[in-house]
């Protein structure tokens, strides 16, 4: 009892007068911890937001939606409804909705824009309000207005009052709208929302063939009925007519589970500060055991016992992590009200910033086990310390040795590690590839800085000036601090590099400016009796109007001869023998893949030669001269198909699809599988036909033209919504500044999180600085003692941080680029090309920061008086 | 007391190996005063280190109060420290983030005393720095912090306390203070003193001198 009083009065008395020197472990935990908290209390905030508003992100009880089919004309839907009114008679409500794409026009200032058009039902929604502005006119719209998206009004230059053409049916402008409950700002970027009366749907007349809508039916229904057991009962009948059905709980579980998913990959990168700040704690303990030699010794000799003077110090590692701790979740809940400003677009809710105490706890307790196991490391180096140091002054500290202490304080640390990131993402294999993602990038590191250290070495050239090979020199002898400085700032300078890296890539893949030939107007829905008026459009504006390609919808009806329903069918029958969940698979013995492959309908098309964005992988092109109709079976049309869809359906070439196209079945054979550059702005599709079986098919057609002049292609726009209005043009450019907007607000998330990782870095700098803070004040000393000036001084240690701090941004780079190229190659599936201006740019900052911050450090080796230095020592 | 039996001690250095101790035997009652003389580089603070348990010898062994060291492990021996010895160096040692009390404190919290604070005040007011219990080391001359190492080292009233040259750092007065502080304790509580010095006139304070050269006992006289 006694010895635990000690160790506790002790750490404490001493904590108290070395509370400047044990800062550095503070300030390691703090950022790491801030970023934690800040991100779980969001997360946690987010949940409960989900949950008190599942309701009106729903709008109803139960809804049932589909792309494919008329959801009222669904016999099970039919039936579920009639039963459900006669239940709960008139408590049961039924609102509709359609949503679908269309080209929204305005007379008064001749501008047209591709809008999301969505009609209402008067009772929609059950559940929450659509805010408006001017409030109150969101019921105007049954009366034949319409409410819009507030980005609408300037981008096609009207104003409220104005009218809106949609199709041909024509809309005042009543207002804009402010919220609608569950939409995702996001959306937006794909173009503007407007809202109608269903009963002015069919004045619109652009719901005809081939025009793709989003059905949507709500049902409100009275307390006494079970909403979910209602949707559970009809969920399997309904996925086989391919109409989903939501309750609020499934909406709930649904944004939940991706939220939380956000939460925890978010949450990483907050590990990562976390865990650089343990590298920082290594190193501030580090530095404070071997300033605590002398003490140790003294109290060794005074009869502490090892293990008392190890307690000693555990605990006030301890102490000062929790401080670190306290003060990083003081800073995490502030910050987290920064956090929906980076995040709003992504949330579906109104999120509430309370202080959440599961995550202020989760925090603190993470960072002081960060703090503890690692400092443990460097602590175990106490019990080297000999009692003989009191008398024989020795200032290198004692050698470690690889025992059972130190091994179980290694494995502690990994598992520790594993660990932290398994709770963190939620899943220990996750938590594994984490932590060894994080130990290949750390052995890189470490071992470029020790290839720096035995380049320094061996490779100094005799003639550099002598203030250059004073400050190279630096970088490898005794007490050098090579090591961390390019493990802790490479480690933050390639998790930001990486991201920069990543997308720039991605984003360069959709600039259109950079080819001049590429297409930046794409028409869809054009009616084959639309053609020429199309055509004459276009070349009224001086445009060469590129080809037409036909878009044939189609399901697919057979598999090698193989009805699909009977495939899904059999893949249902195993998935409930085995009491598998509904996963996307199908098929029967032969163990055909996804479901949904099967169950989709297909936009294909047929022509003679290849896209330029394809390229035949297997098989060959079936070229100019395939025969086939494709009527009967000993007749099939020769068709290819993308390399993806052909894994998803488990066919290949030689293998034989029927397909059902509006009825009349088709048949045809597999002659090649294609790539298909889908970032290319291009019409690609999943299956192509020979030509000779699919002319006569209803279709619709798509063309692509490059018109650069912008008052140009709005003239082109006015024109297709005057004289073709059911004709949609996308403007590709359009198009990327969306996906620029939502790759950068993504990137903004996890820059902002990965900032707190360069942070801490510099902290950990900053500690490997004062690593060696005595030895370098004592040399800079006798080197002015010696007849150095200080300018001399400052640029050996200017030579030696900026080698460093190139070290770390080269090193940081080269992973960066590989990490770069491996997401573009596995996961984008894109092209590769290294930033270099922009990684030299951030190369020159990283140097920059280095020097400033080493120097600012050192700053006592400049101003101590050399007596002063001398004498102490 | 404290015996030393064919005492050695080797170590390597560049690859070469030195002896600096070589078959050091001596016997000292309880009460002694011994004071180990020899030039630099004759191996006195080996052997003090050596008799205080502070490290272990190549050869030969140790025997203070009865125990021999060389059965003890590190942590056995620094509970005898602990309990039976005391320790004033040249460079005073105190612990630089405690204050002039705390480090007297220190191998009384050790030894688990209940009246540490108050025995600490009592032993720096006999070496008069009551006023100055609250001070950090840095606070102190030089003098003040020997007298404070010295209220350290007879905090537990130890049955043998090992100094190295202890006025090394300290001028003629603060030097003169502190040994007759050293020799009063001595004389008031018993115990057992071991010197290390290369300064004649306080060596000549001792019942007894070992003079060293070379690593080998050249001379033992005893007055």
């Amino acid at each position: 009892m006694s010895s635990i009083g000690f160790v506790v009065r002790l750490a404490w008395r001493e904590a108290r007068a070395a509370r400047r020197r044990l800062a550095l472990l503070t300030a390691s935990i703090t950022a790491g911890v801030a970023a934690l908290v800040a991100v779980n209390s969001f997360t946690d905030n987010l949940r409960i937001s989900v949950a008190e508003q599942a309701q009106a992100l729903l709008g109803a009880d139960i809804s049932f939606s589909s792309s494919q089919v008329s959801v009222d004309s669904v016999v099970t839907v039919q039936a579920l409804l009639d039963s459900l009114t006669s239940v709960g008679g008139g408590d049961v409500r039924i609102a509709r909705s359609s949503s679908f794409a269309a080209m929204a026009y305005v007379a008064s200032s001749g501008t047209a824009r591709l809008v999301q058009a969505r009609s209402v039902d008067p009772e929609w929604p059950f559940y929450g309000t659509i805010e408006t502005s001017p409030a109150g006119i969101w019921d105007g719209i049954q009366s034949g207005g319409v409410v819009v998206d507030p980005s609408l009004l300037p981008a096609i230059g009207a104003a409220v009052g104005d009218t809106l053409l949609v199709g041909e049916a024509r809309y005042p402008i009543l207002g804009t709208v402010v919220n609608v409950p569950g939409d995702v700002g996001l959306q937006m970027a794909f173009g503007a929302r407007i809202f109608i009366a269903t009963s002015t749907l069919e004045a619109t007349g652009l719901l005809g063939f081939g025009a793709r809508v989003q059905r949507e039916t709500f049902v409100r229904v009275p307390a006494t009925i079970d909403a979910q057991a209602v949707a559970e009962q009809v969920r399997p009948s309904l996925r086989r007519e391919r109409v989903r059905v939501s309750t609020v709980a499934d909406d709930r579980d649904d944004l939940t589970d991706g939220l939380t998913r956000l939460g925890n990959y978010l949450g990483l990168v907050a590990l990562i500060a976390l865990l650089l700040g343990g590298l920082g704690t290594a190193s501030a303990v580090n530095v404070f055991i071997r300033q605590q030699l002398d003490t140790i010794a003294v109290l060794r000799c005074l009869g502490a016992t090892s293990g008392q003077v190890f307690a000693i110090h555990l605990l006030q590692a301890i102490g000062m992590g929790f401080l670190g701790a306290l003060i990083g979740a003081a800073l995490g809940v502030g910050l987290q009200q920064l956090m929906p400003l980076v995040l709003a677009d992504f949330l579906p809710v109104d999120v509430r910033v309370l202080p959440s105490p599961r995550a202020i706890l989760l925090g603190i307790g993470l960072g002081v086990w960060t703090a503890a196991v690692f400092a443990l490391l460097p602590l175990l180096g106490i019990r080297e310390v000999s009692p003989l140091a009191t008398l024989r002054r020795n200032t290198e500290p004692p050698r470690a040795r690889w025992d059972l202490p130190r091994i179980v304080a290694v494995l502690l640390l990994i598992t520790s590690v594993v660990g932290l990131a398994a709770v963190q993402v939620g899943s220990l294999i996750q938590g594994a590839w984490f932590a060894a993602g994080i130990g290949a990038a750390l052995l890189v590191l470490w071992l470029a800085s020790l290839a720096l250290i035995r380049g320094a070495r061996r490779f100094m050239p005799a003639s550099w000036p002598y203030l250059w090979r004073q400050g190279l020199a630096n970088l490898h002898r005794p007490g050098n601090q090579t090591v961390t400085v390019v493990l802790a700032l490479g480690f933050g300078a390639f998790l930001l590099t990486t991201l920069f890296t990543a997308q720039h890539n991605l984003l360069r893949e959709f600039q259109l400016d950079a080819d001049p030939d590429r297409a930046n107007l794409v028409l869809i829905d054009i009616q084959p009796d639309q053609r020429e008026i199309v055509t004459e459009i276009m070349r009224s504006e001086g445009v060469t109007v590129g080809e037409f390609v036909p878009i044939v919808p189609m399901r697919l009806a057979e598999v090698d001869g193989m009805r699909v329903s009977e495939l899904l069918a059999r893949s249902r029958n195993r998935m409930e023998s085995t009491d598998t969940t509904p996963a996307d698979t199908a098929g029967g013995g032969e163990g055909r893949g996804s479901m949904w492959a099967f169950r989709r309908e297909y936009r294909s098309t047929y022509r003679a030669a290849m896209g330029s964005a394809e390229s035949v992988t297997f098989g060959s092109w079936y070229g100019d001269t395939a025969t086939g109709t494709g009527r009967t079976r000993e007749d099939p049309v020769p068709i290819s198909v993308e390399e993806g869809l052909a894994g998803e359906l488990v066919v290949g070439v030689g293998d034989r699809l029927s397909w059902d196209i509006q009825g009349v079945e088709v048949h045809s054979i597999i002659t090649s599988l294609r790539e298909v550059n889908w970032a290319r702005f291009e019409p690609n599709f999943f299956v192509v036909f020979a030509p000779g079986a699919l002319e006569s098919a209803p279709h619709t057609l798509v063309t692509l033209a490059r018109v650069t002049d912008p008052e140009a292609r709005g003239r082109v726009q006015r024109a297709l919504a005057e004289q073709a209005a059911n004709v949609s043009s996308v403007d590709l450019g359009e198009v990327q500044r969306a996906l620029e907007s939502v790759v950068s607000r993504i990137v903004l998330a996890i820059r902002f999180m990965a900032l707190f990782s360069l942070a801490t870095g510099a902290v950990v700098l900053i500690g490997a600085i004062a690593t060696s803070r005595w030895q370098r004040i004592r040399e800079g000393t006798l080197l002015r003692t010696l007849g150095a000036t200080r300018g001399q001084v400052l640029r050996i240690l200017c030579v030696e941080y900026a080698t460093l701090g190139l070290a770390a941004a080269l090193v940081a780079a080269s992973l960066a680029g590989v990490a770069g190229w491996a997401l573009a190659h596995f996961v984008f599936k894109s092209s590769f090309v290294l930033p270099v201006l922009p990684l030299a740019v951030l190369t020159i900052a990283l140097v920059s920061l280095t020097t400033i911050v080493g120097l600012w450090s050192s700053l006592d080796v400049l101003e101590r008086p050399p007596l002063e230095v001398l004498r102490a020592d | 007391m404290l015996s030393s039996d064919a005492l050695g001690h080797e170590y390597l250095s560049g690859g070469r190996r030195l002896t600096v101790l070589k078959d050091i035997t001596f016997h000292l009652e309880p009460g002694g005063f011994l004071a180990i003389v020899g030039p630099s580089g004759s191996g006195k603070t080996t052997l003090l280190g050596l008799l205080a348990g502070l490290d272990r010898p190549t050869h030969g062994r140790v025997v203070l109060d009865g125990t021999d060291l060389g059965d003890l492990d590190e942590d056995a021996r620094a509970k005898l420290r602990r309990e039976k010895v005391g320790f004033i160096f040249q460079s005073f040692q105190l612990i630089p983030t405690l204050t002039a009390q705390e480090n007297v404190q220190v191998p009384l919290e050790l030894a688990g005393d209940p009246k540490a604070a108050a025995v600490a005040e009592d032993l720096l007011r006999r070496v008069g720095l009551g006023e100055r219990g609250h001070h950090y080391p840095t606070q102190l001359s030089g003098g003040e912090q020997q007298r404070v190492a010295v209220a350290r080292a007879f905090s537990t009233r130890p049955k043998i306390l090992f100094a190295d040259e202890p006025t090394g750092n300290l001028d003629g007065k603060n030097g003169d203070t502190v040994v007759q502080l050293m020799t009063a304790l001595n004389e008031e509580f018993g115990t057992t003193l071991v010197l290390v010095t290369h300064d004649l006139e306080l060596a000549g304070l001792a019942r007894r001198t070992i003079r060293l050269a070379d690593g080998a006992i050249v001379s033992d006289t005893t007055r």
